[in-house]
């Protein structure tokens, strides 16, 4: 019995294998284990070589495997690329059809399969992912059941005789390795049969945004955000909400100040080109003092990158993006599961703070899914809708025309005055991008010029939210810091750095990545060392928390920018690198790590029951 | 109590050259909005940048000036935000017509109802005299010492062309029409543009006042022209070169995009209770088991 399993398929893209994975994600997750799925994919509709990997396990995983322990390939190309990956003595499941081959002297079992000539005898060549769902079944030991359940619920409508079609490929397959392999099994402990959630971080941000009271989208398409989008349309219509494909991005986060500035909850979500796009907008939106929130999808970078790969790279350019001086939140959820408040908090710190938050996802948070418990999702756990400061209207009406001062001088402890909104009777003001004076008129007057930069630049030093999160040893003598994706493979790295090296090591988890929270990283690094690990080739968060004043001497970096995810074995081996004594170590990359069994080491991760 | 004029008017003093066109089109505005009973804080000026651009520091209402080229897409979003706000958008030819394009021909497409006024006056005036996309062939500014190469952009065939259901020309010497061409665009259901002549009297010494008046066509003097008629308004454009005044083209039975979206509501987004109801929420997250 096997405490986790890591299954991957592989194929040509476009042939059916991302629902054939969604399926297999979906069913492992009813039958109640723990799943962390992902996938390789490129910017094109059809062919080239796609991957998709689940890692199902009893326990909370939140990381690659180290290795996989049934690939099943339906090309040669498949196996030339993935194999390398495989535990040793993992099965390799293929199609006979193509004749397949191993590399010379991998530990694997190769077993072949007629999964072509089994769909052309059933009538339908689409028939092929479901005998592999069925052999994959047999061999991790899920029952088939479950599989042929959620079959009916996915194409039920698709009528009965289509359904029945479906449930014998999946017979077929299952039987097939039970008939043929009775002694083959990877079979997976039972779970403790808790209905969880699965879902994306597309899914998630979309949840987060109904429930922070967003009732306005405004977006264009783009890798990998476009889910956000897509998920708001269908919802909307049930809350009472507006999601508008806008002409570019421009004019998406443009439309959010308006929404902003009118009082509703608006959000854009989009990926690095177009927060560059979106600069000069970010900075209207802190020039007025107009909540909007944008979230960010990373991907490769820069100019249009790698679309379809992993990066942590727009940090600096959400932080400091555009010209001038301009104030905002950016705010760094280090799960799926933790998008759900951190996206409804988003809409209370901006009308809080009244600037720009930003929310830093990831490629592979946002399109890869993963299981959410579901308090994480409970309405009733989730931030309570707080609008923020906004002027009494029967107090503005009182108040006479010409005096309502929406930058006033009476700030609260945040820095920030009661803003009217459009249709209160005397709140008339000016709202400019140009710098203005308590009203809002335009001056270039010295002295109020650095009133209004104090007065804006001083709310983001009073960012209230939970800033960091500690894990692991106390006093550890190396703290990793990570955010987004990166922290699961970090929490998951700390008790074998530990057990490798005999040094305490915690994680900081990074929820608010500007302003930088160099007092609470300060507290819980004390006389350790920080390791930033960040999917970016010039250490970007690392670059900021020195520029805070931090002790540069303190900080050593863990980079990746292949485009692909953080491996537990890439942490240990930066953080025991700089344990002994590296400044910077950088993974050099080369598809999903390096062979398990080239490191004794990695042993560790690969977990028996 | 009615509305007047001075509801709407600012203290502020005016950066507008003496004889500026656009102070024709603020009154106009300003006229249009008491005329229709719209009281100053229903009422919500988004504006882009140039001299066109500061007409929100004079008149009293709430006001949001954007970046270059933006302000059609703040005012759309809004106007989702609020429905019940009279959402005014204002712009220089620069602003809406160069940087902006790409905003206006979709806003043209989507037909949220807004009101877009245009100040038009064939050059960049704020930037000190450089060719516009409305200026003529030939024009010789700053930019263009050998004369405009270009072509002319037309953007009131433009907006037919891409489905408006709302096209006018004013004159800002000419308020009385001005004024009722801003009513009639307020009231009418979609997007309407209402450009408007605007003479620069400082950089145009080409595109006068004079010569506005020596060369427009004024539709409302032709009892036969037919507004409602789509071809008949492009031909009337193409005659013209677009030196006309009054409405060009009205569309009777436009619809607001917020009446095409399923599920808008029909009151203002911003006036109704945000927290999701439980049941709703539940079927929400169900799908993701």
């Amino acid at each position: 019995m096997l405490k986790e399993v890591c299954w991957q398929i592989g194929g040509e893209q476009g042939s059916g294998l991302d629902s054939t994975a969604e399926v297999f994600n979906t069913v492992a997750s009813r039958a109640g284990y723990y799943v962390y799925a992902y996938k390789t994919f490129a910017s094109r509709i059809k062919g080239g070589h796609t991957d998709f990997t689940t890692r199902i396990s009893v326990e909370r995983v939140l990381a690659p495997a180290a290795g996989v322990n049934l690939l099943v390939v339906l090309d040669q190309e498949s196996i030339n690329l993935c194999a390398r990956n495989v535990y040793p003595g993992a099965i390799v499941l293929a199609d006979e059809a193509f004749d397949p081959q191993l590399p010379e002297g991998l530990d694997a079992k190769l077993l072949t399969m007629p999964f072509n000539k089994m769909a052309l005898a059933l009538g339908n060549t689409l028939m092929k992912n479901n005998i592999v769902l069925g052999a994959s079944a047999a061999f991790l030991g899920l029952p088939l059941e479950h599989f042929k359940k959620y079959a009916v619920r996915r194409w039920g409508n698709k009528g009965e005789d289509f359904v029945a079609l479906i449930h014998t490929a999946m017979e077929q397959g299952y039987n097939h390795v039970v008939e043929n392999w009775p002694d083959l099994r990877l079979e997976l402990a039972q779970p403790d049969g808790q209905e969880r959630l699965l879902m994306t971080g597309n899914d998630a941000a979309a949840l987060g945004a109904l429930a922070g009271g967003c009732r306005l989208m405004f977006s264009y398409p783009i890798t990998p955000a476009s889910e956000i989008a897509e998920n708001l349309v269908k919802a909307f219509p049930k809350v009472g909400g507006i999601a508008v494909q806008m002409e570019d991005e421009l004019g998406s986060i443009v439309a959010c100040v308006g929404a902003g500035f009118g009082g509703a909850r608006a959000m854009t979500a989009t990926s690095g080109p177009g927060i560059s796009l979106m600069q000069e907008a970010i900075g209207l939106a802190s020039m007025t003092e107009t909540p909007v929130v944008v979230v960010n999808t990373q991907r490769g970078g820069p100019s249009t990158g790698m679309p379809t790969k992993q990066e942590q790279s727009d940090l600096l350019a959400m932080a400091y993006g555009g010209h001038g001086d301009g104030p905002r939140i950016v705010l760094a959820p280090g799960s799926v599961e933790e998008l759900i408040p951190l996206t409804a908090e988003a809409f209370n710190l901006a009308d809080n703070y009244h600037c720009p938050v930003l929310i830093a996802s990831d490629l592979a948070l946002a399109l890869f899914q993963q299981t959410v418990e579901p308090d994480a999702a409970d309405l009733a756990n989730l931030p309570k809708i707080d609008r923020g400061p906004i002027a009494d209207p029967e107090q503005l009406a009182a108040l006479g025309r010409d005096i309502f001062e929406r930058y006033s001088k009476q700030v609260n402890e945040n820095g920030v005055s009661a803003r009217s909104l459009p249709g209160m009777k005397n709140g008339q003001f000016l709202a400019t991008g140009a710098e203005h004076g308590p009203m809002g008129k335009v001056t270039e007057n010295p002295a109020n010029r650095v009133y209004m930069m104090n007065r804006r630049l001083r709310r983001i030093t009073k960012v209230n939210t939970e800033a960091v999160r500690y894990f692991g040893s106390p006093n550890a003598d190396l703290v990793l810091l990570a955010f987004g994706t990166t922290l699961g493979a970090a929490k998951e790295a700390q008790p074998i750095i530990e057990q490798m090296t005999g040094k305490k090591v915690g994680v900081l988890q990074i929820r608010l990545i500007y302003p930088v929270p160099t007092a609470e990283i300060a507290r819980y690094v004390g006389d350790g060392k920080a390791l930033v690990v960040e999917s970016n080739a010039t250490g970007q968060f690392a670059f900021m928390l020195k520029g805070t004043g931090y002790d540069a001497s303190k900080v050593a970096s863990l980079l990746r920018y292949d485009g692909n995810l953080f491996t537990v074995k890439d942490i240990v081996d930066g953080a025991r690198a700089v344990l002994a004594g590296e400044a910077q170590y950088l993974v050099t990359g080369g598809g999903q790590g390096v062979r398990p069994t080239d490191d004794p080491t990695i042993a560790l991760a690969a977990k028996e029951a | 109590m009615a509305v007047t004029m001075a509801d709407f008017r600012t203290s502020e003093k005016s950066w507008w050259c003496p004889g500026c066109g656009d102070f024709g089109v603020l009154a106009a505005l300003q006229k249009a909005l008491v005329e229709l009973g719209i009281e100053p804080e229903k009422v919500a000026v988004v504006s882009g940048i140039g001299c066109s651009g500061k007409i929100g520091n004079y008149i009293n209402s709430y006001n949001l000036h954007t970046v270059h080229g933006r302000a059609l897409a703040a005012a759309q979003g809004l106007k989702l935000a609020n429905r019940e706000l009279t959402v005014i958008a204002a712009g220089g030819d620069g602003d809406g017509f160069a940087i902006g394009m790409g905003h206006y021909m979709h806003a043209l497409r989507r037909n949220v109802d807004i009101t877009y006024i245009v100040m038009d006056n064939m050059i960049y005036g704020l930037t000190k005299g450089q060719t516009s996309p409305t200026s003529e062939h030939g024009f010789q500014t700053k930019s263009t010492p050998a004369g405009n190469v270009e072509r002319t952009v037309n953007q009131l065939q433009l907006a037919i062309a891409s489905g408006c259901g709302f096209v006018a020309n004013g004159f800002s010497a000419n308020q009385k029409q001005l004024v009722e061409i801003i009513k009639r665009a307020i009231q009418h259901p979609g997007f309407a543009l209402v450009n408007t002549y605007s003479p620069c009297v400082t950089f145009n010494k080409q595109n006068t006042f004079d010569f506005f008046k020596q060369h427009l066509t004024n539709l409302d003097e032709d009892p036969t022209y037919d507004r409602h008629d789509r071809f008949a308004a492009m031909k009337k454009l193409m005659e013209t070169e677009e030196l006309v005044t009054g409405i060009v083209y009205e569309d009777p039975n436009s619809v607001r995009y917020e009446d095409r979206v399923a599920g808008y509501p029909a009151e203002g987004i911003v006036n109704r209770d945000w927290s999701v109801d439980p049941a709703v929420w539940q079927k929400l997250v169900d799908q993701y088991k």
